[in-house]
């Protein structure tokens, strides 16, 4: 860190941005396996229903509950077959595109207003807050299961209705913690230091208070993912959430509970996928973190390029 | 000779780290005998505390690793010791007291609760422990002793929560005090106060004290033995006054050279015209003055400290200037125009006239902004330098003026060392070409080489581009060197105010003589002679 070291050109590394962030992620090989995680649960959202949609749904009642690894019935049974004999890999790879749309629906759309109420609340004055901070009590304290079967029998079930059901519920989660964060953040001597040079409230708020706090609320969201996942599955238990013969793998879950003694993999696979998507978004928000930390990052460059 | 008390020998340190091996410390060997003061003298980074960590088993191992070295307190090992006899020597007979005593009060309990519990941990009777708290409270100088037990740490200042850090330590009455910058948060009056406290105790129980620190001062004061560290190496050891009368090694020479406060005083320079005029300016909290009645005139050029212990009002007074906070009453003219009433729309140009240098620039600048978009951030919010290139160069430029390089411009704050991060602060400060900058202790958290380092750029900036400086230091020093003009503060009010050279030499209100007295010279010999006459008076 001596005063001689070079340092790059900052054109030279604009270029070099987007290799130097997947040369980050390759040096994190957790990251790095779970981004190849996602991407392939993304393909799966993406094609999964075009490709696989009838066979999916296509029912074989002699192969009810076939159990997993079996081959006998083709490659699409290596999963086994659920409950009315439908390839259980099949559902799994269409079910990721419902999945996804209401989990990431849900969760962005919570963080994007959680966030934002959070910091009106936290950067103005009393009054807004106060309003805020209470309309946020508010949904707190009422169910949240009670709160969703009211709206989805008032709007009646669809994935939309879902998403909105969902963040409503997750929004105060987000709300709080920013506004907890803002509070603190607010007070440190940068901020002042760019009150004195004359900013903007906005440029305050987007600039200097935001990216101090965004690494929190990005952990938050992908924890609440999982969350989320099985919350519509208890929605589609009760009948008012995603409606066969759509299918999420929260609503597989909940399908394969009365086979729990006699076919586990009813229940195993679809749960298994929820773990494998929260963890690798886990561990990939956490590199995200390194990565976007300035007094982090030197974590995951390579020993070269500092020593130089 | 009799064997020391507490030896440490050939100690080297290691710190492993992603970037490589760290030598901490090398091959450093002290002692300290029984009511002896060593002083560990360094900058930061020296490698000042980590013998002192060591002794403790405070370091963490990984990272640290130590690669040989002995530690001998009463003819016990240190470093092959279990946990669980270092846990009965700490604090019983190795007591140690930290810079920041706010990280080191527990804020939910009270402060008698937690002074008790160092002794009931230590299995005595809870009575016994009240009532040693009791008395060592009052010691320590707190008012209001019964009261201030049942208190918690918020509500004490930071001097107060320093001296019952030190009541803390010395509740079991240890053999050896270690205390790592125990002054250095604290005013010129407290520090002097503790620093007699701690010596006094010293007499009366015989301990040893290893006092840490980069204050020559304190040294001066304190110390029998001192030992200069730099770069992980003893470069330097002596008795007090053999290393500041004769300092064999060029790095001591160096830190007695930078030793502000020695300096001619500045004499002032032509009349300018007035560029900042306060008057009646007042502010409080609910019940508590933070502000009264406060009145000066700043000149074009002219440099005015204000000094005052913490809680004084001084940064109230730059604060209200600034409209970070909103006067109650009184009016600021910056060249005829009320600052205090001014709207907010105007507010803004103004903003561009007046900059302000903070005291810790590990906090006043943006850890995600990288060295440029800091710089380069006020031209944005003022709209002004829309060319790129422009900006570059112009960052660039500024960052040679401060002595950096212009190749920092793509490296974030937490990459430089305390001294680069605050010149990178004054930086910004100058890129949007003040006419007044105010400095709130701007020099105060870092090194003595690298504070005169900066203070010569400060200076500098005003020969060249005629800036004008509001001051706000405790460090008397510094100000002696700086400043054109001088105001004293205490509680809220300016006791005094006057050309540099009338506040030094002649005080006039008993506040500011008690302030130069307790100012510490770094020569030992004239701190002693102080110290004797000091005796005589009362």
């Amino acid at each position: 860190m001596s005063d001689s070291t070079a340092v790059k050109p900052v054109s030279q590394d604009q270029n070099k941005g987007a290799s130097a962030l997947l040369g980050m992620l390759w040096r994190d090989k957790f990251a790095f396996v779970s981004a190849i995680v996602l991407l392939i649960i993304m393909a799966f959202a993406i094609f999964g229903p075009a490709l696989l949609g009838d066979l999916a749904t296509s029912q074989n009642l002699r192969g009810r509950n076939s159990p997993p690894f079996d081959l006998s019935r083709g490659w699409i049974f290596v999963l086994g077959g659920d409950s009315l004999g439908r390839p259980i890999l099949a559902r799994l790879i269409v079910a990721a595109q419902s999945t996804m749309a209401v989990a990431a629906g849900a969760v962005a759309t919570a963080l994007v207003i959680g966030a934002f109420f959070g910091l009106i609340a936290g950067y103005m004055g009393k009054t807004a807050s106060q309003i805020i901070m209470r309309l946020a009590d508010v949904i707190m304290s009422f169910p949240s299961l009670l709160l969703a079967v009211v709206v989805l029998y008032v709007l009646g079930p669809s994935i939309p209705n879902m998403i909105l059901v969902l963040a409503i519920t997750r929004i105060p989660i987000y709300l709080r913690t920013t506004r907890a964060e803002v509070l603190e953040v607010r007070e440190r001597m940068f901020v002042q230091a760019a009150v004195v040079m004359g900013a903007s409230h906005r440029r305050i708020v987007l600039r200097h208070i935001l990216p101090v706090i965004a690494p929190t609320l990005i952990t938050i969201a992908t924890l609440d993912f999982a969350f989320v996942m099985l919350a519509e599955s208890s929605l589609s238990f009760l009948g008012i959430g995603i409606q066969p013969p759509s299918i999420t793998w929260g609503l597989m879950v909940s399908q394969g509970r009365p086979y729990l003694n006699t076919a586990w993999w009813l229940a195993f696979w679809p749960g298994l996928m929820i773990v494998i998507t929260a963890l690798s978004l886990n561990l990939l928000s956490n590199w995200m973190r390194v990565a976007l930390d300035p007094a982090q990052r030197w974590r995951l460059e390579s020993r070269k390029s500092t020593d130089a | 000779m009799p064997e020391a008390l507490l030896t440490v020998k050939n100690l080297s340190v290691d710190f492993h780290t992603a970037r490589g091996t760290v030598h901490a410390v090398r091959n450093v060997s002290w002692s300290v005998n029984r009511g002896e003061t060593l002083a560990i003298l360094g900058e930061s980074g020296s490698g000042k505390s980590v013998s002192a960590s060591a002794v403790m088993n405070l370091l963490d191992t990984p990272p640290a690793e130590i690669v040989s070295g002995e530690i001998f307190h009463e003819g016990k090992e240190l470093l092959k010791i279990s946990y669980e006899e270092h846990r009965a020597l700490n604090g019983k007979k190795i007591a140690m007291i930290f810079q920041d005593p706010l990280g080191h009060l527990n804020p939910v309990y009270t402060v008698g609760w937690q002074i008790v519990e160092m002794m009931t941990a230590h299995g005595r009777p809870i009575e016994m422990a009240r009532a040693r708290a009791l008395e060592l409270v009052t010691r320590v100088g707190i008012p209001e002793p019964e009261k201030a037990l049942k208190k918690y740490p918020h509500q004490f200042s930071g001097g107060q929560r320093q001296r019952l850090m030190i009541a803390m330590a010395l509740m079991l009455k240890p053999d050896i005090l270690i205390a790592d910058e125990p002054t250095t948060a604290l005013d010129v009056t407290v520090q002097a106060e503790v620093l007699a406290l701690l010596k006094e105790l010293q007499q009366e129980t015989g301990m040893a004290l290893v006092l840490i620190t980069h204050d020559l001062g304190v040294v001066a004061e304190i110390a029998d033995r001192v030992v200069v560290m730099s770069e992980g190496e003893i470069v330097e050891e002596g008795t007090a006054r053999e290393v500041y009368h004769k300092p064999r090694h060029a790095y001591t020479r160096k830190l007695i050279g930078a030793a502000p406060g020695k300096g001619d005083i500045r004499q002032p320079g032509p009349e300018a015209s007035v560029l900042l005029e306060v008057s009646g300016l007042e502010k409080t909290y609910g019940n508590f003055t933070a502000l009264k009645d406060a009145a000066f005139t700043l000149a074009r050029g002219q440099s005015l400290a204000v000094v005052g212990e913490s809680g004084s009002g001084k940064s109230t007074l730059a604060r209200t200037i600034l409209r970070l906070e909103q006067a109650d009453k009184g009016t600021a003219l910056w060249k005829g125009r009320d600052l205090i009433t001014m709207p907010q729309r105007d507010l803004l140009a103004i903003r561009q006239q007046i900059q302000m240098v903070f005291q810790d620039p590990t906090q006043s600048l943006n850890p995600r902004m990288s060295v440029y978009q800091l710089i380069s951030e006020g031209w944005e919010i003022h709209g002004l330098m829309p060319d790129r290139k422009a900006r570059r160069a112009r960052v660039e430029e500024l960052l040679e003026q401060v002595e950096l390089l212009p190749s920092h411009c793509d490296r974030y704050p937490h990459q430089f060392s305390g001294g680069q991060r605050q010149r990178i602060a004054i930086a910004r400060a100058l890129a949007l070409e003040p006419e007044l900058i105010i400095c709130d202790e701007a020099v105060s958290a870092l090194d003595v080489s690298v504070q005169a380092q900066v203070m010569a750029l400060l200076d500098d900036l005003r020969a060249k581009l005629g800036i004008s400086y509001l001051f706000i230091a405790h460090d008397l020093g510094v100000v002696r060197d700086f400043a054109d003009t001088v105001l004293v503060m205490k509680e809220g009010e300016i006791v005094e105010q006057g050309s540099t050279e009338a506040i030094f030499s002649a005080p006039q209100h008993p506040y500011t003589q008690r302030l130069l007295a307790a100012n510490l010279d770094p020569d030992p010999d004239i701190q002693a002679q102080r110290a004797r006459s000091g005796r005589a008076a009362p």
